[in-house]
């Protein structure tokens, strides 16, 4: 399965990614609409000192967060993508305790928000990846 | 209106030739009846004649053949001839008036042989010393132009029609083993009696038929040689380049038309490793002298011919074959009116050289 | 601070309603124009540091940027310009020669725009080079003097070491040190992708890069740094630096803050200690020592390597040219004042040297007179912009053509010509790690490729329209090319007609 991947080499901290992000799944039609808004995008810019890279979700082959979730509302598409069901989300965070990477993470009605990969939103691939201008963020298989 | 030398006139044409590789006599009318065939080819600014083995009487002397404006311009090149060369005989060239040529400047014919005292001077051979001389009055003596200057060879031509310029001068009465013929249509007149074609240098003669667009990295790559391209002419050039090629660097024909018409890049290097880096080495090594756009020439030389087509084969020409004749000409129906049972006729490919060469050598 | 004489030169113009206040302008700007201003709650700009980079109008992902020239102005004069004013200003503030960088921004006439091409009509035909060869490929060396055959009467091979090329261009000399890293790895990805070379420049060749030699010609320059046995070996062609066009007669001076890390041990010199390459060599004061140093060379590399003598084209440009062709070079690259440089004294930039139009026609034009052109190549340099500027020199007698500013356009840069201050934000003329991160050779090298791959197209294209079917013939083919709007001299030097003779 392709997946999101970073290469901090090239990573160069700018942050573009947190807003194509957000743009993405905030279903506008013109990311100046995000003025004044806070953003709470699905990837994020690590950065200490020198080194900075984008982390988001790994969609892993054995999701924890689906494991944990007490509603039903995460769980793995046939393709292998981590997904979330907003409406059967019950708010309990669990999912953002067991995450390893940090990647699930409340969004501003306080249930989960996470990457599915531009699948659900009208990008269709990832925004995050689209936008890099250094190709730090990949989209392949591997 | 700038004649040629002073402007760069480009030309479409018919050119045809008759070879005997046995060397037979053929009679100069055989080549007009060709010739006439095409007469739409030209637009009678320009047509001529090469013959070989024309002169048998005379074949150890250079034949000169020259254009006089005036008397002046040939008592003053008469006098630089005297002092030259030994002159052997000299006439004018017998020709038949007649109402289609018109304008005809002085036309005669020297047969001569290079001074001893004079040559030793040079330092030169006797070849480059000739072609020396001949430049020399090309270019200093106003009025007089050698268009000829081969052994047992000949140049003739006019401003005409072929089928006319062949009558003028009384071709049905030379016969050899080789001719070319050429008409002309130049792309901007005036038509100048020494512009019109076979160009000649020594005893190589050049028609050629077609516009090259590689003109300028040519002649001003082959100037650096010696050469002086004052006619400014697609022809001039490449004979020019052929001498060059076959005199001094004493290249090969085939070798030759293997730079001039060099096979593309991706041809050479599908060829076998020894065959790859020969053409490799031709082609690199004289680069500038590769010529592009159309042209097919045929290139008369003392006991052969050779005719060859640009490598995009732009320009029709066709070959035939019947016994030890070879027929080589623009269009087909040319060699066919001449000699309607061919044995073999075929259209060589772009870049194709074709060469044939008298049986047992020259004569 | 006293009286600030000098207002900016650029202004920051940010839509309002548009920015969102990403910062991505200020995390990207190296000369620090942007800034978020908490209490206002938006951002702010401070203009007076702005070069014209673009750095932030290009990944300012609402397009909320853009930047405007001043229209603050000086009481119009045609004699005192702002520019001229402003210098005056500068330099009587600090008392030191004016720095700049990229190739001479004066408006002086680019011949190349007053040249046009040929195309064939009715007597002969073009040709259609989606449907026939067409044919770019370029040797370049010296001719052999004579042909010569073996017993059995083949031809022996003895030219002289040569290069290939796809396509008649190369990258032109740009040092590690006053380029980047990722700036050499994406000219030497790119020249090996497709055939061609590129130049190290005179700051020696990167440990890493030594595994694109046979797609590199190595420079000896007058500070001679990081030349040894190896770096010479290495390369497929060795080029001695007499001159450079941005600045004819004068030196290089990469001072000691750059040399530092890999820059120091690729030049052979300590760190921060400045790297000083003297106006001459002081080993060539005339004609003579050069040959010594074409043959000390090529005697070190066993005469397997071509060798080019690289010259800024200057007033008695021909009769230099003349003499390198008869010192055993192999090629001759000729630079014209418009080329690029890293750091020059401003007034040498804008007012010394010669246009490499008028320096190429000369020196062909010369070469051919003496009969020695078939004994070099020649490269012509200094602001080639495009396909059509190299058909143009091909046609005026240039054998191939150095593009160095033309690539770097193509790596981001956007000729701000401030090389010099080594805040480049593009990651390409800077040494700072952060900045040279920016320069994905993955992005550069492809860039690369895509615009030689570009120009190859039109120059067959325009070649096709001249019914040329190899670049060979159009070498030289000055009757391919017409004047417009110049003096009879301007013709005469070039060796052309004047459109519409």
């Amino acid at each position: 399965m392709k997946k999101v991947y970073v290469n901090e080499k090239w990573c160069l901290g700018c942050h573009l990614c947190e807003y194509n992000c957000a743009f993405a799944n905030s279903g506008l039609n013109d990311m100046a609409k995000l003025k004044g808004r806070t953003i709470l995008p699905n990837i994020r810019v690590e950065e200490n000192d020198k080194i900075c890279f984008a982390v988001n979700c790994r969609h892993c082959d054995d999701p924890i967060c689906v494991k944990s979730c007490i509603a039903g509302a995460l769980s793995k598409s046939p393709e292998g993508v981590v997904e979330i069901n907003k409406n059967k989300c019950v708010g309990c965070l669990t999912c953002v305790l067991v995450c390893p990477f940090g990647c699930v993470l409340p969004d501003e009605n306080g249930i989960i928000g996470k990457c599915e990969l531009c699948t659900k939103n009208s990008f269709g691939e990832p925004a995050c990846v689209k936008g890099c201008p250094n190709n730090a963020i990949v989209f392949e298989e591997r | 209106m700038l004649r040629e030398g002073q402007i760069r006139i480009p030309a479409g044409c018919a050119i045809s030739s008759i070879f005997s590789k046995d060397g037979k006599n053929i009679c100069g009318d055989r080549i007009v009846k060709s010739m006439g065939v095409m007469h739409d080819r030209s637009n009678g600014l320009g047509a001529g004649y090469a013959g070989y083995g024309i002169y048998p009487q005379y074949k150890d002397y250079y034949a000169f053949h020259i254009f006089y404006d005036n008397t002046k311009a040939r008592e003053e090149c008469e006098q630089y001839l005297e002092k030259h060369f030994d002159i052997i005989n000299l006439s004018k060239i017998p020709v038949k008036k007649t109402p289609a040529i018109t304008d005809e400047p002085l036309i005669w014919r020297y047969f001569v042989s290079p001074l001893p005292t004079k040559l030793a001077e040079s330092q030169l051979e006797e070849k480059e010393f000739v072609v020396r001389c001949s430049i020399k009055i090309n270019t200093k003596i106003e009025g007089a132009y050698i268009f000829s200057s081969g052994k047992n060879m000949g140049v003739f031509k006019a401003v005409g029609y072929p089928e006319d310029v062949g009558e003028f001068y009384r071709l049905d009465e030379y016969e050899g083993y080789c001719w070319t013929a050429h008409g002309r249509y130049p792309t901007n007149t005036p038509g100048w009696w020494g512009g019109a074609h076979p160009f000649a240098m020594l005893d190589m003669s050049v028609v050629h038929n077609g516009e090259i667009s590689s003109y300028d990295a040519n002649r001003r790559y082959i100037e650096m040689f010696g050469y002086k391209c004052t006619l400014l002419t697609d022809t001039e050039v490449i004979t020019y380049i052929i001498d060059y090629l076959t005199r001094r660097e004493k290249l090969t024909m085939e070798e030759t038309a293997q730079i001039i018409a060099a096979p593309f890049w991706s041809t050479i290097a599908a060829k076998p490793p020894e065959e790859r880096a020969r053409l490799e080495y031709l082609r690199d090594t004289f680069a500038s002298l590769l010529i592009t756009g159309p042209f097919s020439i045929l290139v008369g030389f003392d006991g052969g011919l050779m005719a060859l087509n640009d490598r995009l084969k732009l320009r029709s020409m066709v070959v035939g074959e019947k016994d030890d004749m070879v027929y080589i000409a623009s269009e087909e129906c040319a060699i066919r009116v001449i000699e309607p049972e061919l044995d073999k006729i075929w259209s060589p490919r772009g870049g194709e050289a074709v060469v044939v060469r008298l049986n047992g050598g020259n004569r | 601070m006293g009286i600030n004489y000098i207002y900016p030169e650029f202004e920051v113009i940010r839509d309002t309603a548009r920015c969102i206040a990403c910062r991505v302008c200020e995390r990207q700007c190296a000369n620090e124009v942007h800034r978020f201003d908490a209490e206002l709650g938006m951002m702010t700009a401070d203009d007076s540091k702005c070069v014209d980079c673009h750095r932030c109008v290009s990944l300012c992902p609402t397009r909320a940027l853009h930047i405007e020239k001043s229209r603050h102005t000086f009481r119009e004069n045609a004699n005192w310009t702002s520019d001229k004013i402003t210098e005056i200003y500068r330099q009587a503030g600090t008392g030191g020669v004016l720095l700049s960088s990229m190739g001479n921004p004066q408006n002086i006439p680019v011949y190349w725009d007053k040249m046009l091409i040929n195309a064939s009509q009715v007597t002969n035909p073009p040709i259609d080079p989606l449907r026939e060869p067409m044919e770019t490929k370029t040797t370049l060396g010296a001719k052999p003097k004579k042909i010569e055959r073996d017993n059995a009467g083949r031809i022996i091979d003895n030219r002289s070491p040569r290069l290939t090329l796809s396509t008649p261009i190369m990258f032109s000399a740009m040092s590690y040190g006053s380029i980047s890293y990722n700036a050499h790895e994406s000219l030497a990805r790119a020249a090996r992708e497709l055939g061609i070379y590129y130049n190290t420049g005179e700051g020696g060749l990167h440990r890493d890069f030594y595994e694109y030699g046979p797609n590199t010609i190595v420079q000896v320059a007058s500070g001679r740094f990081g030349v040894h046995k190896e770096y010479l070996e290495t390369a497929a062609a060795i080029e001695i630096k007499m001159g450079q066009g941005a600045k004819p007669g004068i030196g290089g001076h990469l001072p000691g803050t750059k040399i530092v890390g890999d820059v120091s041990a690729t030049r052979m010199i300590p760190e921060g200690s400045d790297a000083i390459s003297p106006a001459p060599h002081h080993d060539i004061y005339s004609i003579e020592d050069l040959r010594q140093l074409v043959f000390s060379l090529k005697e070190a590399t066993n005469y397997k390597k071509p060798i080019i003598v690289k010259i800024a084209a200057v007033h008695n440009i021909a009769a230099i040219a003349s003499g390198i062709a008869r010192s055993g070079a192999d090629m001759i690259a000729i630079d014209g004042f418009r080329g690029g440089t890293g750091a020059a004294p401003t007034r040498i930039r804008d007012n010394v040297g010669i246009p490499i139009e008028l320096a190429l026609a000369s020196v062909d034009t010369r070469l051919r007179e003496e009969g020695i052109r078939g004994d070099v190549s020649l490269l012509a340099a200094g602001s080639i912009r495009c396909a059509s500027d190299v058909v143009k020199a091909i046609a005026l007698g240039a054998d191939a053509c150095y593009i160095g500013t033309g690539a770097l356009i193509a790596l981001g840069c956007h000729v701000c010509r401030t090389c010099h201050t080594g805040k480049c934000n593009w990651g390409i003329a800077t040494q700072r790690e952060d900045l040279v991160k920016r320069l994905n050779p993955d992005i550069g090298s492809q860039r690369l490729v895509n615009l030689i791959k570009a120009w190859d197209h039109e120059i067959k294209e325009i070649m096709g329209g001249m019914g040329i079917n190899s670049i060979e013939a159009l070498r030289g083919n000055r009757l391919m090319l017409r004047g417009i709007g110049l003096t009879e001299k301007e013709l005469e030097i070039l060796g052309i007609m004047h459109a519409g003779e």
